[in-house]
């Protein structure tokens, strides 16, 4: 047994589906080996225990959108050493960030019949935007071999090995068929960030683009392709409005699309 | 933690309530020995799906209301795709039926395991987590892990991934497994139906609470097997009707304190989940199944929500045995989805989340644009009978100290398995004597 203590582990909740955080649990074969390696200080989906802070390592999963949460996030920041955003929601708003090209106040109606009894931002933000963040893990959901790498890298004391480059490069080397060159299939894969192992691709479907934009997209290009592949102009700007809408490059490109001349059903370009 | 008033009266309070999915709170007042008012608080943040799927196409809801719940996409895509056939008449074959219950019966077996080992079993004996837990129950953990891995690698083979599939479509699937690869998992399987069945005597020797509530009871029932993925909607007071008379019958109501909306049926207060769906299909049960509940002490009905551990572990059994059926059953070579095209008009479908009844309705235009959006998860539906649960027991154990009446109600709203990110689209806990 080490001597010194076991670095204390933090899982922070904002909004999201609790998708990220049991990306953790479903860790089942290491389940065991990380609650050997780290102290599960704070997890309260697994556990009522709670120990204070500071924590060497936060997990945050979802994104801004209270006015409560915008100020306990920097309570966060102060009690942590290490803090890792997990997920689309955190990283980039998550598909709550939909809300930002929308009325809010149009929006509390269609849901609620008593809009006052809510207390909401008109925005869906990630927590990138309020505070320094040490590492993003991307995806919706992350995939848990990456979070096992961000946790291990960190008890090693080195940087995460978390590729950046897009799905393409993993497609190819699984070997799989290229389904917009082959089938015609629209596919988000060239502008999109590596990491799920190339999923859609393998079930023959397009990528759609969950774990947000990779290092160097050229998504007007990649416009261009979606189009000629039979999509239209408002077809294109819901893809790259999902689950990382508020990613740069896809937020970006969708505003792009948006000021087009022509109809278009998708609402106003921020 | 404790609180005493200035007024005399007392306050108990957990900042927030563990081992549930999402944020939520609860409020106690009890004024010289009567609980006055109970109040279930959900703060988890509204994500307003219902309404950024107007505008949408008749394609997404599948991948987009999955996000709804890491733990359940499933049931979002089952009764989301079901909604959206309905609209075009399009009729999926047997065989795409089979495989989503297939992929159905790996969210029960994930859920279920995570819920009956990982954040209820912990009540039962004693710790704080299933962390505690394994030092001493080392073996019983690692069997919750296999049971649990079993259910996210079946996920994984038909849906691609465990959390947010991505095979799914209106219509069916992107592509089928094979029988070859089904057949790999078959060992997992077999080993996990025995687990399931140790795992429902496990949990039978525990102590339960003796609380029975004379709730409606209301579930799917499939005409050929123990409800999931489909079938029609029945009661406990016998009233029967199609999914798409839900509106009709379920109203949907909005409290202040909470950031779910309450429903009612036939305006009286309701139960989904696990209990209802064995009160109601029991005889739908495999032999093996019924006599494993019998002999765990359950009787054919159950109105004990403490006892829900045993009901899912009897779920439990029943999906491994399930996902073997259909696996041994599988023949290679069925097409993988119908074509569904764009179409206007009003569609609604449903399924059995593993908490109980979910339902979907959308409107579409004529290029397949969705109109108007409604989800009702099952969370939300529960939301008034754990509210009335938690008075009976806390008027029940009023005798009880604080510390451990604060951990009964918590308890009595872990039984329910409550998804509150499901069900907000959060829990204070508080308990105020006087």
């Amino acid at each position: 047994m080490p001597d010194a203590p076991l670095p204390k582990l933090a899982v922070w909740k904002f909004s999201s589906c609790d998708g990220c955080q049991l990306s953790l649990l479903n860790c089942e074969d290491e389940l065991l080996s990380i609650v050997g390696a780290v102290h599960i200080a704070y997890f309260p989906e697994a556990t009522r225990a709670v120990v204070e802070g500071p924590y060497d390592i936060s997990l945050v999963e979802g994104s801004v959108t209270t006015p409560e949460d915008a100020e306990r996030i920097h309570e966060i920041r102060a009690e942590s050493k290490l803090v890792v955003t997990i997920g689309a929601c955190a990283t980039a708003g998550g598909i709550q960030a939909l809300r930002n090209w929308g009325d809010i106040e149009q929006y509390r109606s269609i849901v609620y019949a008593h809009p006052e009894y809510l207390s909401t931002l008109a925005t869906s933000t990630a927590i990138g935007d309020h505070i320094n963040v040490d590492f993003e893990l991307r995806g919706c959901p992350i995939d848990k071999y990456q979070l096992i790498e961000v946790l291990a890298s960190h008890l090693q004391g080195r940087r995460p090995r978390i590729p950046t480059y897009s799905v393409c490069v993993e497609c190819k080397r699984k070997g799989n068929i290229c389904v917009p060159v082959a089938n015609g299939t629209p596919c988000l894969g060239p502008v999109t960030q590596a990491g799920c192992g190339a999923l859609c691709p393998s079930f023959a479907r397009g990528c759609y683009g969950c774990f947000g934009p990779q290092d160097s997209p050229n998504a007007p290009a990649l416009s261009d392709q979606l189009i000629e592949l039979g999509m239209t102009n408002d077809d294109v700007i819901r893809v790259y409005r999902t689950f990382n809408a508020e990613a740069d490059a896809f937020r970006a490109e969708s505003n792009r699309l948006q000021a087009l001349p022509g109809p278009s059903k998708q609402g106003a370009a921020k | 933690m404790t609180h005493q008033l200035k007024d005399g009266s007392q306050v108990l309070q957990v900042g927030m309530l563990a081992r549930v999915e999402g944020e939520g709170g609860m409020h106690i007042e009890i004024k010289d020995g009567v609980v006055e008012s109970v109040k279930l608080n959900i703060f988890e943040p509204p994500r307003f799906y219902e309404a950024f799927l107007r505008g949408r196409k008749y394609t997404e809801p599948p991948d987009i209301t999955a996000r709804i719940c890491g733990i359940c996409p499933v049931a979002y895509q089952s009764a989301s795709t079901e909604a959206i056939e309905a609209i075009a008449g399009a009729v999926t074959t047997p065989e795409i039926q089979a495989m989503r219950r297939l992929l159905y019966c790996g969210e029960w077996i994930e859920s279920h395991s995570l819920h009956i080992f990982m954040l209820h079993a912990p009540d039962f004996l004693g710790y704080d987590s299933v962390i505690e837990m394994a030092a001493d129950y080392g073996p019983v953990v690692e069997m919750a892990l296999r049971l649990k891995k079993a259910g996210n690698d079946l996920m994984e083979l038909v849906g691609g991934r465990a959390i947010h599939p991505v095979n799914v479509k209106v219509g069916g699937f992107y592509r089928m497994p094979t029988k070859a690869q089904m057949l790999a998992l078959r060992p997992a399987l077999e080993r996990g139906l025995e687990e399931a069945f140790e795992t429902v005597k496990l949990v039978s020797t525990f102590d339960f609470p003796d609380m029975e509530q004379p709730y409606e009871y209301v579930a799917l029932r499939h005409p050929d097997y123990y409800a999931i993925e489909r079938g029609t909607v029945v009661s406990t007071s016998g009233v029967t009707f199609p999914v798409s008379e839900f509106p009709k019958h379920i109203k949907e109501f909005h409290v202040e304190h909470s950031n779910a909306l309450h429903a009612k049926f036939d305006d009286t207060m309701y139960m989904v989940g696990p209990l209802a769906r064995y009160t109601l299909n029991f005889h739908q049960l495999s032999d093996r199944c019924k006599e494993a509940a019998l002999a765990a002490g359950l009787g054919e009905t159950c109105r004990n929500q403490f006892k829900s551990i045993i009901v899912r572990a009897v779920e439990l059994a029943y999906a491994f045995e399930e996902a073997l059926r259909i696996i041994d059953g599988w023949k290679d070579g069925a097409a993988p989805s119908v074509p569904v095209g764009p179409a206007k008009g009003e569609g609604m479908g449903a399924s059995e989340a593993p908490r109980g009844i979910i339902f979907h309705r959308y409107v579409t235009d004529e290029n397949g644009i969705i109109e108007d959006a409604q989800i009702v998860p099952p969370t939300s539906q529960n939301q008034p009978s754990i509210e009335l649960d938690l008075k009976t027991a806390a008027q029940k154990w009023v005798d009880m100290d604080d510390h451990a009446l604060t951990h009964l109600c918590e308890h009595a709203i872990r039984n329910y398995d409550p998804c509150i990110s499901c069900a907000t689209h959060f829990l204070d806990l508080r308990i105020k004597r006087s």
